[in-house]
């Protein structure tokens, strides 16, 4: 019980070794341990969920070496609930990605599923952490197998690969320097640490280029307006398998990273706070409208939803640049709704490609008759999009309107409808084509159009998260209150 | 949570009957036999509709029936609240869905249409959707329900799976989408200045609760949602077009569901959130009762124009939702019971019209009034049927248009507002131009029209529904509280929004 | 005037060196048409980065972090922290130069190119 922290983060991070090697076996074995480690840390992150909102925040101490000496992982209601939503979501991707492998090379699919293995790894490690430098290496993990995960998409796929390697790198790099700054001034990496001598000793200066250098970071990873130049081909060209986690969740990690540094660590009683939340105001409201603009314009679904993603990180730092206790639980919750609204989208798109071997709009003619559960997660995905309720869509747009309009920010609450009104522009685009426009000639010659819809290994993440949207929208007081018990804190 | 008893569960069951249905038709919808899907949507309605009357007891009796199911957001729960007006408006929907579905099958099936699941799956949906908006006790449980609504009456308007069912869809969409949404802006910012967001007769907004620029904004951001789907000019131009969905889709539409909630959203707007008070504070019934104004005389002109029946009458319900609107605006308790009455009278009016529209068009393939002379030899009892609802549209003593219309009248006279009393008068006086010359030609008895040999009625479902709800139009106007006592809960709600007699809520 | 200008030079002066380090780094990948070249600048970049790291430990009259005998007080030795961290870091930049090289090297296999104007023009094949 006492090591749970550090054990959801080690069990992937075995397999994913073990994998390698286990797949010279037969090549489905890699797999099989690899979703039995995620699903073990899913277990045991929902076990970790209930001690925290048992007892409170958990502070694991590597070694036993105390802070400010050691390294430690700090989990509060916030990470724990993003813990469970990555393994989550990881082990669904993972039941989702067997029918993509399109060939038996048995180390071929053993790094592949390493590689996904170390992603969710990195991305447990990056939330569990209470360690600045700890957060850079688990960054970099991440960012690595991402990389290799996107260039296993093709040949596009790789030189799409290479540029993100390129500005993910200079954006880690960019971290560093804000690390190193915050070190200067503090002499420590550990972050409540950090938080204590900052508030007493801070150089409001250097703690203003620091915050500036993360802001270009955490913005570059989780690409928000104008940092996010990488994201569209990244994401079209990743291999279809992986593409819900990478959509779903890796750019959400690195705005938690953002909230921890904001609020937790330089505090709501720095003296330079409002320039951050007005900067990022600004940032939020040019991704959500220039997210939603180009992808009305895209054809290839991959794109616009790409784009869209663009869009719906405007709405999470919209959150944090509003600062009340709502509008941050309205950001968290818009961040785990929408993990499930984008891999639920990409989840149907990749079961429509599999089945009919394209992603272009104009070919998605009728094919409700053929895919009637993954059309229904395309409409419930789409009008949470738009925030019609009782999706989740909906409600986390309550809360940031609430909020927003809790200090008078009337700006954000028109933004927040325009975007939504842009939102429905594409996606019932998206609708009209799935079930009224005529059949393409292409999806009806194909013989795939016969048999199952979906092989089951699929179908359970479409189910799933067709679900998880109804029920995070209509459960979402609870969700708010264990948010509560951390935010509550630190919030503005 | 209250503690929950077989009384207060029925509006969340009448709820979930129907959502329990449209989710059966759409699963085995494409599997079963016909027959079997058909029964389901009749098995439902009957369920619905005895849940709803089973209510009315107790809200007669003064009671209201609350249940809260789930903290829907942070301080606000999933609530329903069954009080008198909303009573009046679930009894209508729940009467007509059964009229309208035996009509539905006879009109599908007369026709041979395709998607017919998808249809009554849809159907069953929206007046899911409806009686939500009539039960919900606050504000969000009521935005739910409204945009569900939307969502559910997407599929109806592009049936016909055409270019121009799709451009038809868009618009509605759009008008919808965008009202709806400035609706919820709206909605935020008032729970931000009032703390509360649950329906209390006479409304919870105070004057100085908010400064008044923003107050008449706020009231217009909160009313058009209703305007658009009450089809209040200038917010008008998807009714028309959303008539190329089929009769019956046309007649729910347009008769029973989307604008009537549009209608009752402007009653809960203005008279239990606003209030009578604040209302008239910001001038904002003040110039919404004369957008109604306008939209009543001007559709009734339009409406002449028009040779397409279903265009006429599209343009009709227009014009009567105004009467609704400015029954709403005049801030008289027989006006607001008038008005809340019209919603029944008009339902069943404009669903008899629409029906026998409907049943011309099955039979004879005819749309346009002019191609219709001489009709009344070959479909007597339609257009029998036709004649007394047009008579009743234009407010004849004895027919239940009548009803409405006086209360309205003389709430406007109580006010002291006499121009819209001429209004009315006036509108009737049209209403009886754009509807009379089409009774005129189908029983003009010198002219014989050799598409219409002899007699040969619509089928049987079609026929029955419509005579159904033309002999209800005549008793009630004759005796309005028959069987429902619907016109006495149209007059507790007006006076427990104004706090006349000691209401208890 | 001359000593404060030495003074803060001594100080201060390494740091701009190591921002113009980054900042050669950062250009050379923006500017470089060569996917080569840009591999090289990052890793200049990241370079300038452990610089930074070391100069923040550096201290007046310390000498390296191996214990001495005599020498005990903490003023004695340079701050060893930020010597490793920056093993770490030096650690992924190598095995991000080296993810990149395996990139590169399927780029060219794929494109038959390294050039950016000529992968883009191959790249509207695929």
């Amino acid at each position: 019980m006492r090591h749970l922290p550090v054990l959801i983060v080690l069990l992937p991070l075995v397999a994913a070794q073990l994998c390698l090697l286990i797949s010279k076996i037969h090549y489905k074995a890699g797999r099989y341990t690899v979703l039995a480690a995620v699903t073990g840390s899913l277990v045991m992150s929902v076990m970790l969920l209930r001690q925290v909102i048992a007892e409170g925040s958990v502070h694991y101490y590597f070694g036993n070496y105390k802070v400010p000496i050691g390294i430690e992982f700090y989990v509060d209601t916030v990470n724990a609930l993003i813990l469970v939503l990555i393994c989550l979501i990881g082990a669904l991707t993972f039941m989702y990605t067997t029918p993509f492998a399109r060939t038996t090379d048995k180390t071929l699919v053993g790094a592949a599923n390493t590689m996904i293995s170390l992603l969710i790894t990195g991305m447990l490690g990056m939330t569990a952490t209470g360690d600045v430098f700890n957060l850079y290496v688990f960054l970099e993990i991440t960012s690595l197998s991402a990389y290799c995960l996107i260039s296993l998409g093709g040949s596009r796929g790789i030189v799409a690969a290479f540029r993100y390697l390129l500005v993910g790198t200079v954006a880690a790099t960019l971290y560093l320097i804000g690390v190193g700054i915050l070190y200067g001034i503090t002499g420590t990496l550990n972050m409540s640490d950090m938080a204590a001598i900052l508030s007493k000793w801070g150089n409001e200066g250097a703690m203003l280029i620091a915050m500036c250098f993360l802001i270009a970071a955490f913005g570059t990873k989780m690409a928000l307006f104008p940092f996010h130049g990488w994201q569209p081909s990244a994401y079209t060209h990743a291999e279809a398998g992986s593409r819900p986690l990478i959509s779903g969740v890796m750019g959400k990690i690195p705005a938690y990273g953002l909230f921890r540094y904001m609020y937790c660590i330089y505090g709501t009683d720095y003296k330079y706070f409002r320039v951050f939340l007005i900067v990022l105001g600004i940032l939020s409201v040019c991704s959500m409208l220039y997210g939603s603009i180009r992808a009305m314009a895209q054809t290839d679904i991959r794109k616009m939803l790409a784009y869209s993603s663009v869009a719906q990180m405007g709405y999470i730092i919209l959150g944090f640049a509003i600062g009340t206790p709502l509008a941050l639980c309205g950001a968290f919750l818009h961040m785990f709704g929408h993990a499930f609204m984008k891999g639920g989208l990409f989840f149907a798109t990749g079961a429509i490609r599999h089945k009919f071997g394209t992603t272009k709009l104009e070919d998605f003619g009728r094919i409700y008759k053929a895919m009637p559960f993954t059309c229904g997660l395309l409409v419930v995905a789409s009008l949470s999009m738009i925030g019609i309720p009782p999706t989740v869509g909906f409600f986390s747009k309550w809360y940031l309107a609430v909020g927003a309009a809790g200090t008078g920010e009337f700006i954000y609450i028109a933004v927040l409808v325009l975007s939504s009104l842009l939102n429905a522009i594409y996606f019932f685009k998206l609708i009209e084509k799935v079930f009224i426009q005529q059949k393409s000639a292409k999806t009806e010659a194909l013989p795939a159009a016969e048999g199952p819809e979906v092989p089951l290994d699929m179908m359970i993440p479409i189910v799933v998260c067709f679900l998880a949207i109804l029920l995070l929208g209509i459960f979402n007081a609870k969700i708010v209150d264990i948010l509560m018990l951390a935010i509550k804190g630190v919030a503005l | 949570m209250i503690s929950i008893t077989a009384l207060s569960l029925r509006p969340a069951l009448a709820v979930l009957t129907t959502l329990i249905a449209s989710g059966l038709i759409y699963v085995t919808g494409e599997r079963v036999k016909a027959n079997t899907r058909e029964a389901i949507t009749f098995v439902a309605a009957f369920i619905n509709a005895a849940l709803v009357y089973s209510m009315i007891p107790a809200v007669l009796a003064g009671k209201t029936i609350k249940l809260t199911v789930i903290e829907i957001v942070k301080g606000i729960g999933f609530a329903f609240n069954v009080d008198a007006a909303g009573m009046v408006f679930a009894c209508v929907s729940a009467t007509l869905w059964i009229l309208t579905s035996l009509y539905s099958v006879g009109y599908m099936r007369g026709h041979g249409e395709k998607n017919q699941t998808g249809y009554f799956a849809a159907f069953a949906m929206c007046i899911c959707a409806a009686t939500g908006i009539c039960f919900a006790g606050n504000l969000i449980t009521f935005f739910i329900f409204f945009e569900a609504l939307t969502i559910a009456t997407y599929p109806l308007v592009v049936h016909y799976r055409d270019e121009e069912g799709t451009r038809s869809g868009r618009k509605y969409l759009a008008y919808t989408l965008i009202s709806g949404q400035i609706m919820f802006a709206a909605i935020v910012i008032v729970y931000v200045c009032c703390g509360t967001l649950d329906f209390v007769p006479g409304g919870f907004i105070k004057p100085e609760d908010i400064p008044m620029p923003l107050m008449l904004i706020l009231f217009f951001m909160m009313v058009g949602a209703g305007m658009v789907k009450a089809g209040v000019m200038p917010l008008h131009s998807w009714l028309p077009a959303a008539m190329v969905a089929p009769t019956p889709v046309s007649a729910l539409l347009h008769a029973v569901a989307v604008v009537k909630a549009g209608a009752f959203a402007t009653l809960r707007v203005v008279l239990y959130v606003f209030g009578p008070e604040s209302a008239e504070y910001c001038h904002g019934a003040d110039i919404l009762a004369w957008m109604a104004v306008i939209t009543i005389l001007v559709s009734s002109l339009i409406a002449i124009r028009k040779d397409n029946l279903k265009a006429r009458l599209a343009f009709s319900t227009i014009g009567q939702l105004s009467y609704i609107v400015l029954g709403i605006c005049i801030l008289s308790p027989s006006a607001a019971a008038g008005a809340l009455y019209h919603i029944v009278a008009h339902a069943f009016m404009k669903i008899t019209l629409f029906m026998a529209a409907g049943a011309i068009f099955v039979t004879t393939h005819k749309k346009n009034i002019s191609e219709m002379v001489g009709i009344g030899k070959r479909m007597p009892v339609t257009m029998t049927a036709f004649a007394v609802a047009s008579v009743g549209i234009a407010g004849f003593p004895f027919i239940v248009g009548f009803v409405s219309k006086a209360n309205i009248i003389v709430g406007a006279l109580e006010q002291g507002k006499p121009l819209f009393a001429c209004t009315l008068i006036a509108s009737a006086l049209l209403a009886l131009a754009y509807l009379m010359p089409v009774v005129y030609m189908a029983f003009k008895k010198d002219v014989t029209n050799p598409d219409f040999p002899c007699k040969a009625e619509a089928s049987k479902p079609m026929l029955i529904p419509l005579v159904i709800t033309a002999v209800i139009a005549v008793v009630l106007g004759v005796c309005p509280n028959f069987g429902l006592h619907l016109y006495d809960l149209a007059c507790m709600a007006g006076n427990a929004i104004f706090g006349i007699g000691g209401s208890l809520l | 005037m001359m000593t404060t200008i030495n003074a803060f030079l001594a100080y201060k002066g390494i740091y701009f060196l190591t921002f113009l380090l980054l900042a050669l780094g950062l250009s050379g990948i923006i500017v470089c048409k060569n996917y080569m070249k840009k591999l090289i600048c990052m890793n200049v970049m990241q370079v300038a980065v452990i610089f930074f790291f070391l100069c923040l430990g550096q201290k007046d009259g310390g000498t390296i972090p191996v214990a001495v005998e005599g020498l005990s007080a903490a003023a004695d030795y340079i701050n060893p922290l930020p010597h490793g961290l920056m093993l770490t870091a030096i650690v992924v930049s190598l095995g991000t130069t080296g993810v990149g090289l395996a990139l590169l090297l399927r780029i060219k296999e794929k494109y038959g190119s390294i050039e950016e104007d000529k992968i883009i023009k191959r790249e509207k094949k695929f």
